[in-house]
């Protein structure tokens, strides 16, 4: 397990680092730097606001400087938000991120898990069609359609919920946008679950505990869950993933203030040192979810640990 | 019969069979044609701004069948013309994940051993990598631009194309035709060219399928974000955004190109799971 722990441990480390250096290099080989602006700076104030940011240094030694101030948690200066460093920006707005991202996940893996074990428990009838149809449509429909879709139904036409912000932070402010960003892992994980759910169902063990005049749910809730959930831990890394990248999305619509909105803002704005280190941020906590993943994943399943 | 032409007859009779692949794949025929022969029947180009009827609702008599957007463009030939771009940037990004898919997977599955090992482990490392923040990094560095948006594309969805070829490629290295084929002194890449691409086809087309809507999606991400295509020309990712954005006044403005898109990306899906039923013994979850 140490073993296993390590050699995991130690691949996540390259990935960053390509992530960052690419990140860093892309910036520098960019057209266009960031005092590009409508007035022409005189020469030698355009040299010393180059010096200031370090940008008169030999692309490696920036990059060294870069990833050494990133180990300390520094992302450098906002080139758009002059008073504020990346670090205070980020700081300051990815804690609604997490909220709504955590809310989102709870649900996708509750719901999908219960549509998942329905659909193969009547596998070929109407529940297990209706299941999957609604399954495909939530993999079809990207966030950004539904988003407004949902928004037009139930804040404009019925007006049950708000159409966007956070309001006085109350939950009817929040289920919009926490639908919005479940509905596809939601979908993905109820496939996975009919799936390995009808494959489980099928193997000797569970024919046994049947055999012994156990209720179909005690055979369900207690032998057949964790082996048939074992594809769903793995494909925790991607969900994360899915639901890092759908915020984006999701705050920009919503006008949700957290750390997606504030990518995308910063993305027209072209303030590169947001956009990176939001880059860098979330492709970092991409990779050490991943990482945790793996880790959880061997941890339940002994095989994988070679 | 080649082993191709069963595969594709296998394949032909199990899709068949299943009904919403079938209905799928006659929806997505037409949409085909409807998008490339629609624009010709229109009077309007796609910028062409109808001063008379400025973000008017859908209607026949003014001709307008879509209504019009904000600045009175039709939106029935805007929705076609984005339509056109988001299946061209479709096929066209996933040609390139195929081609730089099936190359490196080939490579990698027919000489095995050392080199297989550092090449996946590149794959292992790539695969990790959020692509999608890299991505809209590029954009926002180099500016809009359709090429790039390929490059990009394909440059992400290349990675499960290489995977799946070279587990392929694996277990053709030991069959006999391409034993014999090296016993007779073919070189390597003549092997991989002529032997070994041609027999794994059957499993890329099926995830060919499959990766053309994911890139469609991706697109039109862009798109609604403001990264994709640039003004006047359109495609469904910045339709929808900008009916997002007048759905109040102009909800039509929202509902057709979202439609379209949602319908696509369905129907592609469908078909995608049912080549997939049909072709790939691996996966048993199919009815």
């Amino acid at each position: 397990m140490l073993r296993f722990t390590l050699s995991r441990i130690l691949g996540a480390i390259p990935t960053l680092l390509i992530l960052i250096s690419l990140s860093f290099l892309l910036i520098r080989v960019a057209p266009g730097g960031p005092f590009d602006s409508e007035k022409q700076l005189p020469p030698e104030i355009e040299a010393n606001l180059r010096a200031a940011y370090n940008l008169d240094e030999p692309v490696v030694q920036q990059l060294g400087r870069y990833l050494w101030n990133l180990a300390q948690g520094d992302f450098g200066p906002s080139f758009q938000y002059r008073d504020f460093t990346v670090t205070e920006l980020i700081a300051g707005s990815f804690p609604v991120s997490l909220r709504l991202g955590a809310m989102a996940m709870l649900l996708a893996l509750s719901l999908g898990v219960l549509a998942g074990c329905v659909a193969a428990l009547r596998q070929n009838r109407l529940a297990d069609y209706s299941v999957m149809t609604a399954a495909m449509t939530g993999i079809s429909v990207p966030n950004f359609v539904m988003a407004p879709l949902l928004v037009l139904v139930f804040a404009v036409w019925l007006g049950w919920l708000p159409a966007g912000g956070l309001g006085d932070g109350s939950v009817s402010h929040l289920i919009l946008p926490v639908i919005t960003l479940a509905l596809p892992q939601i979908a993905y994980i109820a496939r996975l679950t009919r799936a390995s759910m009808i494959d489980v169902l099928r193997s000797p063990f569970i024919r046994t505990a049947r055999a012994q005049g156990l209720t179909p749910l005690t055979v369900l809730i207690r032998h057949a869950m964790k082996p048939a959930l074992l594809p769903v831990v793995s494909y925790l890394g991607p969900a994360l993933a899915g639901i890092i990248t759908g915020s984006v999305v999701v705050e920009q619509i919503f006008g949700v203030p957290g750390l997606g909105r504030f990518f995308v803002q910063g993305a027209l704005n072209r303030d590169y040192t947001l956009v990176m280190g939001v880059v860098v941020f979330y492709g970092t906590l991409i990779v050490v979810l991943n990482l945790m993943v793996d880790l959880l994943y061997g941890w339940l399943d002994p095989r994988l640990r070679r | 019969m080649t082993p191709m032409g069963g595969l594709w007859s296998d394949a032909g009779r199990a899709l068949r069979r299943n009904r919403a692949a079938t209905i799928s794949a006659a929806i997505l025929l037409s949409l085909i044609l409807l998008v490339i022969f629609g624009p010709l029947f229109s009077p309007w180009s796609y910028d062409y701004t109808d001063w008379g009827e400025i973000a008017s609702p859908p209607a026949l008599s003014n001709g307008h069948v879509f209504g019009t957007d904000q600045l009175g463009r039709d939106l029935f030939v805007r929705t076609l013309y984005g339509g056109r771009i988001s299946l061209m940037v479709g096929l066209a990004a996933t040609a390139v994940s195929l081609l730089i898919g099936i190359a490196y997977g080939a490579t990698a599955g027919y000489f095995g051993g050392r080199l297989d090992h550092v090449m996946m482990r590149i794959v292992d490392i790539l695969y990790a990598l959020p692509f999608m923040f890299l991505v809209i990094l590029l954009m926002v560095l180099f500016g809009r631009n359709i090429f790039l948006i390929f490059v990009a594309i394909g440059a992400i969805n290349w990675l499960d194309m290489a995977r799946i070829v070279r587990g392929q490629a694996m277990s053709l290295r030991e069959r006999e035709f391409v034993v014999a084929a090296r016993t007779s002194g073919t070189r390597a890449g003549g092997i991989i060219g002529r032997h070994v691409v041609p027999n794994l086809l059957g499993v890329v087309a099926v995830y060919a399928t499959l990766t053309v809507p994911q890139v469609i999606l991706v697109e039109s991400f862009l798109s609604f974000l403001g990264l994709g295509v640039a003004e006047p020309m359109t495609s469904w990712g910045a339709l929808v955004n900008e009916g997002a954005q007048n759905m109040e006044s102009a909800p039509w403005m929202l509902l057709f190109p979202a439609s379209f898109l949602a319908i696509t990306l369905f129907c592609l899906n469908f078909l995608g799971d049912g080549l997939r039923d049909a072709l790939d013994p691996r996966d048993r979850s199919g009815r």
